[in-house]
């Protein structure tokens, strides 16, 4: 009878464990789960913020044609690349285009004309526009109300297709920000890209030599130190990187300037290696001795037993291990932010300056206001860099199930 | 009754210490020399509390009463005033400090001059070589803060004449980084503070007239000569003077003008 008690309080115990372990289970996937909406709900509010800065509009002549520009050529217009009407297709009288904002009003009325509460402002821009066919104004909405009979232009909201395959990104240019993500994915890809592939063989021998041949003082060595490259600052890297690996670049290559993609990819390769390292070194010595040995006693040498034997047995850890590094790789803001120059040019070649998804977070987002577009937009940036991730993740996943199914 | 008194007491003196706490939100350039302004300030009896945050958040925070003072790095825009004006509220302004920005090139470069235009070139992409601009025949690294950097905006309304910067500038997260890059890149250019300067990178003296070039020097930039100048500002309203008053006149007093130069910003006296 008390024996039976003190079971079912054993009982009771476990099952308490189980539920614990259940519910921390299910919190974790949940908290994960949110997190990813959260992502997703701040950023898709882009799509729908006006071309156009908000509280601002454009306004012409009301006899000018124009229907339509989009962001693009709002800023060529604004940074003087665009000149003249004809060029986007319209015929206005003087076809040279002129520009106002509101701090060039003072160059067209004086001072004193304007009412110190400002409120003859809709006037005064209004006269400023009607003298001036081949003027585009860019002034606030609440200046274009009472007696405003310029064109004011219906822009429409920021685009989907300008979003992705826009080749600039200018998410401060007024009066239209331009959010183009290609160079900024295609550089995080590239700088990642090199960065596999400097580590994947790299890592994967050391792993093989530290836990097949190395002896145990050489791996009594080894192991801490490279543990401890894993527990060195990202920050300090990155550094690192600026002021070492990025002169040597471009002294190698006798490049103009030494922050490239290249660099980064070094520095995130170096970063990479000890985490594919240690775990594809345990997963490595995971396999059991009795396979191993079955394999020398059938007469096949050492490499052929690591090559057929070991590393099919332990390719799931070494696969984790891998996907974890080129997480690491792909994520990492601090030290890339330092040594790949940060242009945001679509890059051609691993020898220019890229700037990438992590490094264009951390730069911005302190200064971008909170609900704004340029906020919403790094919002996206980081939902496109968890898609990239996860594409990864579920790739490495499937071919390491299918090479486990082969083996068994 | 005993413990209530006390507990009283020290409620009253939270509550008295709390309303003479100023509030200084704003400019992160403005930052540092604001936080060392309210350390001094403790120590002499007042109270101030220091955010960052960008020149646009501190004029935000002062329209909706949130701050008593917002420090800024640029002078208030011309929307930012109409938008005070139609909530009624008068705002004072007062210059507490300048800060210049040297135009840099690495030492080995022949040039040392450049005027306005030519600055504006270089940084939109017009002028790509430095022989266009007299010097050896070498492509031009063009350097720059952040986008989120007020010394990237007050750049380009001042030099760039609100142009945007190339697209293949090389942003760096820091003006220490900005100095590193310059040193080891022969072809570089880039800006930053005056207080950043050192013997590493070369300066660039500038003219804004075409005729008159003037080296970035604490001199010039106080007596006006030197072009790249932007004022650090205090912004407070009126009906608040009385209670900012009191900081206002620490920062302005000949001890918290030595803090300035200690920070490395140019003291306005």
């Amino acid at each position: 009878m008390r024996k039976k008690m003190f079971r079912g309080r054993k009982y009771f115990i476990e099952a308490l464990w189980e539920g614990l372990l259940k519910i921390s289970g299910s919190v974790t996937s949940i908290i994960i789960i949110l997190i990813v909406l959260f992502l997703f709900s701040e950023g898709l509010g882009l799509f729908k913020k006006d071309v156009i800065e908000e509280g601002y509009v454009l306004a012409v002549n009301k006899d000018n044609p124009i229907k339509d520009l989009n962001s693009q050529q709002i800023k060529d217009v604004f940074d003087v690349k665009i000149e003249s009407w004809k060029e986007l297709g319209v015929d206005v009288k003087d076809d040279k285009i002129i520009l106002l904002r509101l701090d060039d009003i003072p160059n067209y009325v004086p001072e004193e004309e304007i009412a110190e509460d400002m409120s003859n402002l809709d006037t005064i821009i209004n006269n400023i526009i009607e003298a001036n066919p081949g003027m585009i104004a860019f002034v606030p909405r609440d200046f274009t109300q009472k007696g405003f009979n310029a064109k004011i232009l219906d822009l429409g909201t920021i685009n989907l297709k300008e979003f992705v395959t826009g080749k600039e990104w200018f998410p401060t240019a007024h009066p239209a920000a331009q959010f183009g993500v290609m160079p900024i994915v295609l550089g995080t890809l590239w700088v990642s890209l090199g960065a596999i592939l400097f580590a994947l063989p790299f890592g994967l021998a050391v792993a093989i030599y530290s836990a097949e041949l190395a002896n145990k003082r050489v791996h009594k060595i080894l192991k801490p130190v490279i543990e401890l490259l894993a527990g060195i600052p990202s920050v300090v890297y990155g550094f690192f990187g600026l002021i070492v690996i990025v002169p040597l670049i471009q002294k190698a290559f006798n490049l103009d300037v030494g922050e490239t993609g290249l660099a980064g990819s070094i520095v995130l390769a170096i970063m990479a290696l000890p985490t594919i390292i240690t775990i594809a070194e345990d997963a490595l010595r995971s396999t059991p001795r009795a396979m191993k040995e079955a394999s020398l006693a059938l007469g096949a040498n050492k490499w052929q037993t690591i090559l057929k034997v070991t590393i099919p047995y332990s390719i799931s850890g070494i696969t984790a291990g891998v996907v974890l590094g080129i997480g690491r790789a792909i994520g990492e803001t601090m030290a890339v932010l330092m040594v790949t120059g940060n242009a945001a040019v679509i890059p051609h070649t691993l020898l220019e300056p890229v700037r990438t998804i992590p490094a264009t977070i951390a730069a911005e987002l302190g200064e971008a206001p909170k609900g704004g577009a340029h906020y919403e937009a790094l919002f996206i940036l980081g939902c496109i860099l968890f898609i990239i991730t996860l594409i990864i993740n579920l790739v490495v996943e499937y071919i390491s199930y299918k090479n486990k199914n082969k083996v068994a | 009754m005993n413990r209530r008194f006390i507990t009283l007491t020290l409620a009253l003196m939270l509550l008295v210490v709390g309303v003479n706490a100023q509030k200084i939100k704003g400019s992160d350039s403005v930052l540092p020399l604001s936080q060392k302004l309210a350390e001094a300030y403790a120590k002499s009896g007042g109270r101030a509390s220091v955010t960052g945050g960008g020149s646009g958040v501190g004029i935000a925070a002062l329209m909706d009463g949130s701050t008593d003072i917002a420090q800024s790095s640029r002078k208030m825009k011309f929307g930012e005033r109409a938008k005070l004006i139609a909530k009624k509220k008068k705002i004072e302004e007062v210059v507490v400090a300048y800060d210049a920005l040297a135009v840099v090139v690495n030492p080995n470069n022949k040039v040392s001059k450049l005027t306005r235009q030519q600055l504006e070139d270089i940084f939109t992409g017009k002028i790509t070589n430095w022989k266009q601009v007299g010097g050896d025949d070498m492509r031009i690294i063009v350097y720059s803060r952040e986008t989120s950097s007020g010394t990237y905006e007050f750049f380009k309304e001042l030099v760039l004449k609100n142009k945007n910067y190339k697209a293949s500038v090389l942003s760096m997260p820091a003006t220490g980084a900005i100095i590193q890059s310059i040193k080891q890149t022969k072809g570089a250019i880039g800006y930053v503070g005056l207080a950043y300067l050192n013997s590493e990178v070369k300066t660039i003296n500038v003219s804004f007239d075409e005729k008159n070039f003037y080296a970035p020097t604490l001199e010039n930039s106080k007596n006006g000569t030197y072009p790249i100048v932007r004022p650090l500002l205090y912004y407070y309203d009126i009906n608040k003077t009385k209670v900012v008053n009191p900081f206002k006149n620490f920062v302005l007093s000949a001890k918290g003008q030595s803090i300035v130069s200690q920070v490395g910003y140019i003291p306005v006296k």
